[in-house]
């Protein structure tokens, strides 16, 4: 028994009755399960087990802290009714904006954050983190820490471009299908049946053997899998909207299909189409790292997340967690991405049960 | 009886026309090839001697239509050619391949299929508290996260760290049952992880969907326990979807394994695709997309019919 030991305990158990004392539901059921599970924990893994758990408790504390001030934050810069839903918003909504935030500006400002170039070798290949690199070396004595920070630009920027493209024609055939229907809707229904009976790695890995892997082909490639996904959302809610009386008088008054589309139909379907954006950004953004990952991604040298994972892997077996950073910032951007998505779709759903 | 049967037949019927699309689509791929495959394979510097030697062994001289009838027919029969690299049969290297892949899928599929409907059925039961947001969060990161990532996480902790578990699954057919279990536990969990994940939030959410329809609350209002409406009244009416979303991860278990068994140097026919297409080896690589897709359609269609099956108003459409 150390100090640590008994503080960590006393620090606990406290707290959980001081909850239970001033009959705070949530903070002790929250503590004293912590508690309960720190007991097993300590029996089974000794000392640094619970190191490990005031760790994880701390970091959870942590991005809780984060998350709320970045909440508030946004809540005082924003206009007056954005506000008003950001108030509401769920601490992992805060969690997941603040995460794309700091993304996006890695991303946007790369080449200033990053201390290095991201094919430049400074050092030895798998050198361990010094003043100069605070990540450490990669297989060939890059800069970790500056790959990272170009891959937020590489590879969330080549996925982002392929969600886009996907959405553009997803949600264009989409809405046109519903407008028009007839043969054509039939067709475009049937095309949309097949590609989406093929699983989407399978598929991709396909075209990619007899296309080739650059960046272009891999955006297309991409795009043409996952539209069909943003086809079918678009058409279901556009058929609902086209059946409004709203419509009819346009119609009546003698608008083109065109200007339906984008001036009736886009604007009443936009809120699914919202959330279904992010929910595919994930989709696309695991394939494209998957691929990379698997060799026929991204190309060298450009640095990209998923590629990074797969050349460092070996460290592994060291007992090293560096291939472990490129992983966890796809994780990361991925699960921040979908707890903003499950907010949006709470609030748009109204899923109050 | 006989309307079932009918529902059935016509749902295998369409499977069966899909596959063959997809199959055209499969050999109509590398017939647009820039050039063709033995330009493809022989690369630029080939001279013509070579490339019209490779387009005789190969029968690329022949209208495409009638290859595509050929390769399908063969095909169907387990003869899927020969590899352009090693120049053996494919079939030989795929069918104990996809042997392990199933196995492993199989594997996962045991241990996540009782465990997601169990925890999906407890968080239904205990929505909206901290138990349900904690494990809403957790669900999620596990199923955001790529399967390399929760994959090298469980080989750092599990086998490097912890020295529990072997990280690389290498497996043959000499080893005993205990022995191959024990060497491919790290990639079950790895999809039982992410399967799980999946699972329990559907199930969580057929359930709650059905709390709001006025039968639940005759049953609450009589003084049924909390439990007893959700395993006696919710859940028989929740199987519908629950066995689809069983269906649609056990397909998802089948081709999704691509990662993870690169991963864990694991031989499964997903390596040997991986293989395949970075060597360009197109009768390999279209072999194991055929055989992926048919997987695939096929649990689908198993989604479909156990979907009919459990729905009474399914089976009797108006």
């Amino acid at each position: 028994m150390n100090y640590f030991i008994i503080g960590f305990y006393a620090l606990l158990i406290g707290a959980s009755s001081l909850a239970a004392y001033y009959q705070k539901r949530t903070p002790f059921v929250l503590l004293f399960s912590l508690t309960l599970v720190s007991f097993v924990m300590g029996i089974v893994g000794g000392e640094s087990m619970l190191w490990a758990v005031t760790l994880l408790a701390g970091m959870i504390a942590f991005s809780a802290g984060v998350s709320y001030s970045f909440r508030e934050f946004l809540v005082l810069i924003l206009p007056r009714d954005l506000a008003k839903e950001m108030r509401t918003a769920p601490l992992t909504a805060g969690f997941g904006l603040f995460v794309i935030f700091t993304y996006a500006i890695s991303g946007i400002f790369a080449p200033i954050i990053a201390p290095f170039g991201e094919a430049e070798v400074i050092s030895s290949a798998f050198a361990p983190a010094d003043e100069n690199m605070l990540l450490g070396a990669d297989q060939l004595g890059r800069d970790m820490f500056s790959r990272i920070i170009y891959g937020a630009r590489n590879t969330v920027g080549l996925a982002l471009l392929a969600t886009i493209l996907a959405f553009a024609m997803g949600a264009t055939a989409g809405l046109y299908a519903a407008t028009k229907g007839g043969k054509l809707d039939q067709l475009l229904g049937r095309i949309v049946d097949v590609i989406m009976s093929i699983p989407s790695l399978i598929f991709s890995l396909l075209l990619l053997s007899i296309f080739g892997t650059n960046t272009a082909t891999l955006i297309i490639v991409i795009a043409i899998i996952y539209a069909p996904r943003v086809f079918r959302l678009a058409r279901s809610v556009g058929g609902n909207v086209v059946v409004m009386d709203y419509i009819e008088a346009a119609k009546l008054r003698g608008e083109g299909t065109w200007y339906l589309i984008r001036k009736e139909i886009l604007p009443n379907s936009s809120a699914p189409l919202i959330a279904e954006f992010g929910l595919e950004f994930c989709f696309v953004f695991l394939l494209v790292a998957g691929l990379s990952f698997l060799g026929l991604g991204i190309q060298p040298p450009t640095a990209d997340w998923g590629s990074m994972v797969r050349e460092n892997a070996t460290l592994i077996s060291f007992g090293e967690i560096t291939p472990l950073i490129p992983a966890g910032a796809i994780a990361l951007l991925t699960v921040a991405v979908n707890f903003v998505v499950d907010w949006m779709l709470y609030r748009s759903s109204g899923l109050k049960e | 009886m006989g309307d079932i049967l009918n529902i059935v037949l016509k749902r295998l019927g369409l499977g069966l026309v899909t596959l063959l699309v997809i199959s055209i689509i499969i050999f109509g791929a590398v017939e647009l090839l820039p050039g063709d495959i033995a330009q493809a394979v022989l690369g630029q510097g080939a001279t013509e001697e070579n490339l019209a030697a490779l387009r005789e062994q190969l029968g690329l001289n022949r209208a495409a239509p009638i290859r595509y009838f050929e390769w399908l027919g063969n095909a169907v029969t387990g003869d899927f050619g020969r590899s352009l690299v090693s120049q053996t049969p494919v079939s030989e290297a795929i069918f104990t391949r996809f042997g392990n892949t199933l196995f492993l899928a199989l594997y996962a599929a045991i241990i996540a299929v009782p465990v997601a409907i169990f925890l999906g059925v407890l968080v239904a039961l205990y929505r909206n508290t901290v138990f349900d947001r904690v494990a809403n969060v957790v669900t999620l990161t596990s199923i955001s996260s790529p399967e390399f990532f929760l994959g090298y996480v469980l080989i750092l902790f599990l086998a490097v760290k912890g020295g529990y578990f072997p990280a690389i699954a290498k497996i043959d057919d000499g080893m005993s049952l205990v022995d191959k279990l024990d060497r491919t536990f790290l990639p079950a969990l790895t999809m039982v992880l992410v399967v799980v994940a999946h699972m329990m939030r559907m199930t969580r959410a057929s359930i709650i969907n059905l709390l709001a329809s006025p039968y639940v609350e005759m049953a609450r209002l009589k003084g049924v326990p909390a439990w007893k409406v959700i395993v006696k009244h919710t859940l028989p009416n929740a199987w519908a979807p629950v066995i689809n979303v069983v269906a649609l991860n056990l397909a998802y278990l089948v081709t999704g394994v691509v990662l993870v068994e690169v991963v864990f140097v694991y031989p499964g026919i997903g390596q040997l695709l991986v293989d395949a297409v970075t060597k360009r080896d197109f009768p390999v690589v279209q072999a194991c997309c055929l055989i992926f897709a048919a997987t695939f359609i096929l649990l689908n269609l198993a989604a479909d019919v156990g979907s009919i099956l459990t729905n009474p108003r399914l089976r009797h459409p108006k």
